[in-house]
């Protein structure tokens, strides 16, 4: 194993680690809610297929829509940091499908189970880490090491 | 006022984000690639925010209710089943596969990356597609 040190950077990560923590804090000491992005767009997926529209909605939508405002109020400010995406769109159609579809059975993401379970001690979010994280880990393994396609 | 927090919540979640380097996918995937020149900076952003978030969750832990009266919604435990690992396994190859998760998504597509747009549109409908199954 080599480390890459070019793009090694901890103390961004850190800090941007501990600025999605105060995110998830604010949401929860404010609102009652777990920070888990999974859990909150499939509450608005699942409100629109079962047409309720209510409070409980558009606390997500909001939630989603400041997501998604983040680049641009950045960008007013400063540069954003490059952002590369290397998949094709066919892997991105299935890569997308797998993480809506598991996600939603695994009830949670990184964010969920990986930052607010773990937070919690919760041995469900360990084990949920655990799998997802693996499997990230195997799945570039074979598809970068192994199948050698191409494929990022 | 929880929908203003709501969106703040998001707004300093997605900033998080892209400063952390979650919404890079090439930088995720160098930390998933442990057998390739590894990145291991995504370590500390999952770290900081588990500490971070686990200590302030220690010191309200006698909490019963959210600074603004509302009740606060524990997670369900409902014990390590099934479900929860074949869809974190399912989640897991996803995620490897593209780099990109729920989160890094979102902001991808607010950055206006086509790319992002699709990997959105299709979670959104394998959320669906689970949403569909499960309510039969």
């Amino acid at each position: 194993m080599t480390i890459d040190w070019i793009h090694y950077t901890p103390y961004r990560a850190l800090a941007g680690g501990l600025l999605i923590g105060l995110a998830a804090v604010v949401l929860w000491l404010a609102n009652g809610r777990v920070a888990g992005i999974s859990g909150i767009a499939g509450g608005v997926v699942r409100a629109a297929q079962h047409r309720q529209a209510g409070s409980d909605a558009y606390w997500r939508v909001a939630f989603l829509c400041g997501l998604m405002m983040a680049p641009l109020m950045l960008r007013l400010a400063a540069v954003l940091p490059t952002s590369r995406v290397d998949a094709g769109y066919g892997v991105l159609i299935g890569a997308g499908l797998l993480v809506g579809f598991g996600t939603r059975l695994g009830s949670g993401c990184t964010s969920g189970h990986g930052v607010c379970g773990l937070a919690r001690l919760s041995r469900r979010s360990l084990a949920a880490t655990l799998v997802f994280m693996a499997c990230g880990f195997l799945t570039v393994f074979l598809m970068r090491h192994v199948l050698l396609r191409g494929l990022p | 006022m929880t929908v203003a927090i709501a969106w703040l919540s998001g707004l300093l979640f997605g900033l998080g984000l892209i400063l952390a380097g979650m919404s890079d996918p090439a930088q995720v995937l160098g930390f998933l690639d442990l057998a390739g020149p590894w990145n291991p900076s995504l370590a500390f952003v999952m770290g900081g925010a588990v500490v971070f978030v686990g200590v302030v969750h220690r010191l309200t832990r006698g909490w019963q209710k959210s600074c603004l009266g509302l009740p606060l919604q524990w997670p369900t435990g409902r014990g390590i089943d099934r479900r929860l690992l074949f869809g974190s396994a399912i989640f897991g190859v996803g995620w490897g596969m593209s780099g990109i998760c729920p989160g890094p998504g979102f902001v991808l597509l607010g950055m206006g990356s086509d790319k992002g747009l699709v990997f959105v549109a299709a979670m959104l409908a394998g959320m669906a597609i689970y949403e569909a199954r499960n309510f039969r």
